[in-house]
């Protein structure tokens, strides 16, 4: 029995699935969003019956398909990756887990794969009116596949409507409603799909200012650009009232992540919320290297605690708090939690081998100990080393904060590229073009900022507070988890090279003069 | 009304789905052995694309397929998932590597730009068609031949070491190549593959030239296909098979258990010979009545037979996945199933299936009534692979 945790192969397996899962982002959100803005463009078209529509609709779906492929290849081995890497936790949660994947297959893949052959093939074999429906269920399919996977995700992060089963030794779903609608799962998803709806309303801007920069396709470039920018505008509003509402809800459920992105290390009354601020790189507990305190940073007194509890004086707690606990504030520390976990997991095994026995005594006893504590369940995988229980909290910090002031600008900017649309004046300003055109990776950043925040700030959990990262993983050689690590590596960026090559082509080449049938 | 069902009844409703979806799949395949005959079939750039544009209209729905197959075994029987998955690893991740480079494909293959140049995407094609047949075809082996695994829950209360499944070679699923009988099946599901996907193309591009080529193709693949498959079904019929006791639960081996299971469910026995009898009867009106037509009696004959061989396989007290390292530690549709209410929730989701399979039966008639010809694909503004 090895006394110590194979931390190389926990490492490896987190950073094949955060490469994995990071470049399934990168083409994701266009897909979700792109599929809605072809959609309104291609209504434009079946209403007005202008052919100029039509072959803006066409372009944008010429790039949604070089998206989408993509999308598809990095997609499947997520998937698989929860069987092969994360095999422990696959068995911990499959129960509650697996139905929303396979759900999302069923009710979602085959609507986006069926539809998207009938957007690309039908234009001249099926009615106008067939093909404009297919065209939205195509946009509503790859909202529906994030749909499942996210309220798979919210549940990671907030367990919920299930019970542990000790015979099985995993969590059995209890209440389907109750995983479906679970606060996280509801500010997931609507965080996530208007933020991915937003990136794609960037994209289109930024590449339309392109050819408005070149003086090429101005009246398809305008026409695009004012579909986008409205677009935009309302779904970037929604990304900021919706990623405010994650806010609150991660404060009441995972209130360590709530302290790692806002950089809160003593909790207190009345929190300030840190605006900007640089994190200093020298530890202030020599206990923990995630502990650290600012250089220097600028706050907004008392808002934290407002936005977080709509009230000044709220009590938050900080990561010290959390650590140490804090009495009058009834938070347990981490001792205690760790002491009532390990209480747990002592319980199951017990419970099993009372069962064994067919010691009934035994078995309630044991019961009774494991449904008490099992809210700390995973504590107990800490004994010998609580501090891992903080995150990054600098990286977490900087991620959530690059994506908030990110979301910010870009409200503002939309709101610009309209005025300037509604004044007449967008095709001749070069400098908001140029910025439509920088604002392109930004929104790639802000996309994937949210990810890290929201996934490297659940560590080091799976599943919050019951199943720790190092326990769900598979029992594997490191040097395996390396090889795929590289494969997967090499492979995806050669695929994402060639997806750039060819995006960037058939921008260049433009939407395409067609006779109009 | 799923709520008042047993637990059993439920755990073999959702091995026959399994089931189900594995048949579909296999017979989808054809876009598989499709791709590794571009170049045996077209000689000529025009011809080759033809052939790409008829496979490419249809890979997403093979590739849904496995992605589905794969979101429901994991969601019902989420210990077989766990186990075979994170063990087995480097099949599996061989099989996921062929479909990543798929996906891309047929999207990029002719685009201008494409950095890797159109043959390399075609080369990716054929390793798809190639390996992924093949592999799956050798992993399902498994489900008759076991592998070696333990399975202990207790490992969850070791707070060092709490992997619940293990693998107990360091080969990590390689070894299943070493048996023949595994290899047998992955070799049929490959020329069957192959043998589907001249079927189909020469029910679905008009081109005389690739049809003669093809007629010369089916002998080459449908001879390897029988010898294969017929070993690995006799083999089948007369090895022994891993049984379980309803009622202890306990798994042992049983002589002729996978005869017995066809013979005790009469039902399986009829899919299976009017499964074996269809296949045969596609390659035969295609070789001998010029029928292009074949397509649909040796595509309806291989759902059947992957079907029956699948239900063989779980039910009838069979265990599916069974650990040669420690038989009682070997998967059954009861030991390694989700909950009564999950099931139960999942099971009305699977209403969906036929509403599925009708839109898309519907979807594609609608915009492949006729074969591909050199027309269509020079015409102006289709989107073309
Ligand atoms: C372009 C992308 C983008 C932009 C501009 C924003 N977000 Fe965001 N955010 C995401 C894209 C995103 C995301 C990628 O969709 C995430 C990752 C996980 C999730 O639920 O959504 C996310 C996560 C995320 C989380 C963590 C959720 C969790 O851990 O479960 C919070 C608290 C916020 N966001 C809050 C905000 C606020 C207050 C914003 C204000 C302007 C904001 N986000 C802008
Ligand atoms: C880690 C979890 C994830 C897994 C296991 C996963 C799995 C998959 C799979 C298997 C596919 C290919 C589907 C096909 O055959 O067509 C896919 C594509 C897709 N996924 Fe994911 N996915 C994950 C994360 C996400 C998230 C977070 C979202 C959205 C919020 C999302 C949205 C999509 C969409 C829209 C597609 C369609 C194709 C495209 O990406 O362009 N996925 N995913
Ligand atoms: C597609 C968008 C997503 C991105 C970019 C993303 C990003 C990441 C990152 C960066 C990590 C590494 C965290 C770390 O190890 O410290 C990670 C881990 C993980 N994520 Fe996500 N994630 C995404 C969606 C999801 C979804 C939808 C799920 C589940 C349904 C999920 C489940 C996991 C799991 C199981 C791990 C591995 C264990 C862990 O390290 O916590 N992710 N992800």
């Amino acid at each position: 029995m090895t006394e110590t945790f194979d931390y190389s192969l926990i490492d490896w397996s987190r950073g094949q699935f955060a490469l994995t899962a990071m470049y399934h982002w990168i083409f994701v959100p266009l897909t979700l969003g792109l599929g809605f803005i072809m959609a309104i463009m291609e209504t434009i078209y079946v209403r007005t019956g202008n052919p100029e529509w039509k072959r803006i609709t066409k372009f944008w779906m010429t790039i949604f398909g070089i998206n989408f492929a993509i999308g598809v290849a990095t997609g499947i081995i997520l998937e698989f990756e929860f069987g092969t890497n994360w095999s422990n936790y696959s068995w911990f949660v499959g129960d509650i887990f697996g139905a929303p994947l396979a759900i999302e297959g069923i009710m979602a893949f085959f609507i986006e794969s069926t539809f998207i052959a009938v957007m690309f093939f039908g234009w001249n074999k099926v009615s106008k009116k067939f093909h404009l429906i297919s065209t939205w269920l195509v946009a509503f399919g790859a909202s529906l596949s994030a749909l499942w996977i996210l309220v798979a995700n919210a549940w990671m992060q907030m367990p919920v409507g299930m019970k542990f089963n000790p015979d099985t030794a995993r969590n059995e779903m209890a209440h389907f409603w109750d995983v479906l609608f679970s606060p996280m799962a509801v500010s997931k998803f609507t965080h996530t799909i208007s933020s991915s709806y937003m990136l794609a309303a960037l994209v289109v801007i930024g590449i339309s200012s392109w050819f408005l920069l070149k003086k090429r396709h101005l009246v398809f470039a305008k026409r695009s650009i004012v579909v986008a920018a409205v677009f935009g505008l309302v779904t970037s509003l929604f990304t900021i009232l919706t990623g405010d509402y994650s806010a609150k809800v991660i404060a009441r459920h995972q209130p360590m992540k709530f302290a790692a992105f806002e950089g809160l290390y003593v909790g207190q009354r009345g929190a300030p919320l840190v605006a900007i601020g640089v994190v200093s790189s020298t530890p202030e507990d020599p206990n923990n290297e995630n502990i650290k305190d600012f250089v220097f940073k600028l706050e907004i007194p008392n808002f934290l605690s407002y936005m977080a509890f709509q009230d000044f004086n709220a009590f938050i707690p900080g990561v010290k708090d959390l650590m140490e606990g804090n009495e009058e504030h009834g938070i347990p520390s981490a001792a205690e939690k760790i002491a009532r976990g390990k209480l747990a997991i002592d319980a199951l095994a017990e419970y099993k081998t009372a069962k064994e026995a067919g010691d009934e005594v035994k078995l309630t006893e044991a019961k009774e100990i494991l449904d008490q504590n099992f809210q700390y369940f995973g504590y107990g995988y800490f004994v010998d080393d609580p501090s891992r229980l903080v995150p990054n909290v600098p990286l977490t910090f900087y991620s959530f904060h690059l994506m908030v002031a990110l979301g910010m600008w870009f409200l503002v900017f939309f709101a610009i590229v309209l005025l300037l649309v509604y004044k007449g004046k967008i095709s001749r300003s070069k400098f908001w073009l140029t910025i439509g055109i920088v604002n392109i990776p930004l929104a790639y950043i802000a996309s994937q900022s949210g990810w890290v925040t929201a996934e490297m700030g659940r560590q080091p959990w799976v599943i919050q507070d019951l199943m720790p990262t190092m326990t769900a993983v598979s029992r594997l050689d490191t040097n395996a988890v390396i090889t795929t690590f590289i494969l997967f590596a090499v492979i995806f960026t050669t695929l994402l090279i060639a997806e750039l090559r060819i995006m960037f082509k058939q921008i260049k080449l433009g939407p395409k003069q067609e006779g109009g049938h | 009304m799923f709520e008042t069902f047993e637990l059993l009844t439920l755990q073999q409703y959702w091995w026959i789905i399994i089931s189900l979806l594995a048949s579909l799949l296999v017979f989808l395949m054809f876009v598989q052995g499709g791709q590794t005959l571009i170049y045996t079939l077209g000689k000529t750039d025009t011809e080759r694309s033809m052939i790409v544009n008829t496979l490419g209209r249809k890979w997403e729905l093979t590739f849904t397929t496995l992605v589905t197959f794969g979101g429901a075994f994991f969601a019902s029987f989420p210990l077989f998932y766990s186990t075979s998955f994170g063990g087995a690893y480097w099949v599996w991740m061989a099989i996921l590597f062929a479909f990543i480079i798929q996906a891309i494909s047929y999207e990029y293959r002719s685009k201008p730009n494409n950095f890797l140049g159109k043959r390399t995407f075609e080369v990716f094609l054929f390793i798809n068609g190639a390996l992924g047949t093949i592999l799956i075809g050798t992993a399902v082996g498994t489900f008759f031949n076991g592998a070696m695994f333990s399975v202990d829950k207790l490992n969850l209360t070791n707070i060092y070491d709490s992997a619940i499944s293990r693998w107990e070679t360091p080969f990590h699923g390689l070894e299943a190549v070493l048996n023949f009988h595994n290899v047998a099946l992955g070799l049929s599901v490959f020329f069957l593959a192959r043998v589907l996907g001249i079927l189909y193309i020469v029910n679905s591009v008009s081109d005389e030239n690739i049809h003669e080529r093809a007629r010369k193709q089916m002998l080459y693949n449908a001879v390897p296909f029988l010898v294969f498959f017929l070993y690995f079904v006799i083999h089948l019929l007369l090895k022994q098979g891993f049984a379980v006791n309803p009622d202890t639960g306990e798994v042992f081996m049983e002589k002729f258990k996978y005869f017995h299971n066809l013979i005790q469910m009469p039902v399986v026995l009829v899919l299976f010979l009017a499964g074996v009898v269809g296949v045969l009867a596609g390659i035969g009106r295609f070789l001998f009545c010029r029928s292009n037509k074949g397509i649909w009696f040796t595509g309806a004959g291989t759902v059947l037979a992957v079907f029956a061989l699948f239900l063989i396989a779980g039910l009838n007290n069979t265990a599916f996945y069974p650990s040669l390292h420690n038989l009682q530690h070997s998967l059954t549709i009861r030991n390694s199933s989700s909950s009564h209410y999950t099931l139960t929730a999942m099971s009305y989701v699977s209403l969906f299936v036929p509403v599925v399979i009708t839109y898309i039966f519907f979807a594609w008639k609608s915009i492949n009534n006729k074969p591909i010809e050199k027309a269509e694909l020079e015409e102006e503004g289709t989107h073309i692979y």
